[in-house]
């Protein structure tokens, strides 16, 4: 099928390679939270759950693919979205460090996803009127999926944080363990300022208040007490990873590796 | 060809395309759902197709669109141009009068109207009528449903969700 052109004006060669970078920031933190949505398949704690975590998972890979398709088409080195996927290693990831933590127990999973629906929610608003017309319809096509995938998160961290003392105790251990990684969301790098410079994407410290807002508000409802905030040493979306990635890329990577070009 | 027999020509693909069913809820063709955007015949002298994808990662995209090409091709439309529209985003407010009488006779109760909210309205069962029902799940067996039970009925169904 063909795609209606969208071709962006000629843009200058470092507009061009920041705009790539910032599209595979956003394709691999949705890849990588999606393959590891999938560890879930056959293991989560009730049926229903089993096919929320894999609807969702299914969705933010959609998103990647869409993403990652642009990023090829940006970077114009003949590469295609399975290129992009499979073949890349760790430090050529630039998702943000929260999505490739490992799993844990449910209320980890659920914490670590309610951060990032929070956070996609600012950003796609914002890029749904992005300068970027390819871009601002991936946007505004995620978003409507990352409205309902949020309403499903924050409704469980509410269920949890509210719920036995047991739900509590692990919830409040998930917001504990995976708080420093928020300082990632929304430190902007010369990337992010270049992108809300071009108008491309929105600029990050009115979506960090936002996104502040929204997960104290949660929070309180939760009955959960928000840690403070710590510097973070983690880059992922400079491609400075923790140990996890790797051993999810083995596993995300391997058949493509083994059997290259291999199809179903 | 001139104007009258292009129109013609894109009643009869819209035609052709209301037989294409969707895989996964089959009672469904591609227009009931709402995601052919248009059928047009461009200055190029070709007719150009515009479908959206429901949700970014739904399975039955690949399948409808492959569906779509055959359907064409078998009709003689050979040249047509099968084009993936992303905006603006695909809505269940786009599926049809006719794809919610469907849905509601295959048992699985059609979308409210998005723009009101999320379960703002309440879901009536497609089996006995009831008012009185409940989510089970936000999530079901394809993207696009969710899983609801009857308290009158005790049966359990799918909910198209609305976005």
């Amino acid at each position: 099928m063909s795609t209606p052109a969208a071709v962006p004006a000629r843009r200058d060669r470092a507009l061009n390679d920041a705009l790539f970078r910032y599209l595979l920031r956003l394709a691999d933190t949705s890849l990588v939270l999606g393959q590891r949505l999938g560890e879930w398949i056959g293991h989560a704690p009730a049926l229903e759950e089993d096919l929320g975590l894999a609807n969702l998972a299914l969705d933010l890979i959609g998103q990647a693919r869409l993403l990652l398709t642009y990023a090829a088409e940006i970077e114009g080195q003949g590469r295609d979205e399975d290129a992009l996927a499979f073949l890349r290693d760790a430090p050529e990831f630039l998702n943000l460090t929260l999505a490739e933590q490992p799993n844990g127990d449910f209320a980890h999973t659920i914490v670590r996803q309610w951060l990032i629906d929070a956070w996609q929610l600012e950003l796609y608003e914002g890029l749904a009127g992005s300068a970027d017309t390819r871009l601002a319809a991936i946007a505004a096509k995620a978003l409507k999926e990352t409205r309902y995938h949020y309403r499903f998160s924050s409704g469980w961290l509410v269920r949890l944080g509210d719920g036995t003392a047991e739900s509590r105790a692990r919830a409040q251990q998930a917001v504990d363990s995976l708080w420093r990684f928020t300082e990632e969301l929304f430190t902007a790098d010369e990337i992010d300022q270049r992108m809300a410079a071009a108008g491309i994407a929105p600029p990050l410290g009115a979506a960090a208040e936002r996104f502040g807002a929204r997960v104290a508000e949660d929070l309180t409802q939760a009955t959960l007490t928000r840690p403070p905030q710590q510097p973070h040493p983690w880059h992922g979306k400079r491609g400075v990873h923790t140990e996890h990635l790797g051993h999810l890329l083995a596993e995300m990577q391997h058949l493509q590796r083994t059997y290259p070009g291999v199809r179903w | 060809m001139s104007a009258a027999e292009l129109s013609v020509a894109e009643r009869e693909v819209w035609r052709l395309l209301a037989t294409v069913p969707d895989p996964e809820i089959p009672v469904l063709s591609i227009v009931d759902l709402g995601i052919v955007r248009y059928v047009r015949s461009a200055a190029d002298g070709r007719l150009h197709v515009g479908i959206t994808p429901t949700y970014s990662g739904c399975p039955a995209t690949a399948a409808i669109r492959s569906a779509t090409r055959a359907a064409l091709d078998d009709a003689g439309h050979r040249d047509a141009l099968l084009e993936e529209v992303l905006s603006p985003p695909w809505t269940s407010d786009w599926v049809t009068p006719a794809g919610r009488a469907k849905l509601e006779a295959f048992g699985i109760a059609p979308p409210a109207a998005a723009a009101a909210g999320p379960a703002s309205q309440p879901v009536r069962c497609p089996r006995c009528g009831s008012l009185s029902t409940e989510r089970i799940s936000e999530f079901g067996s394809t993207p696009c449903k969710a899983h609801y039970v009857c308290s009158a009925c005790r049966e359990p169904f799918d909910h198209f969700k609305c976005i």
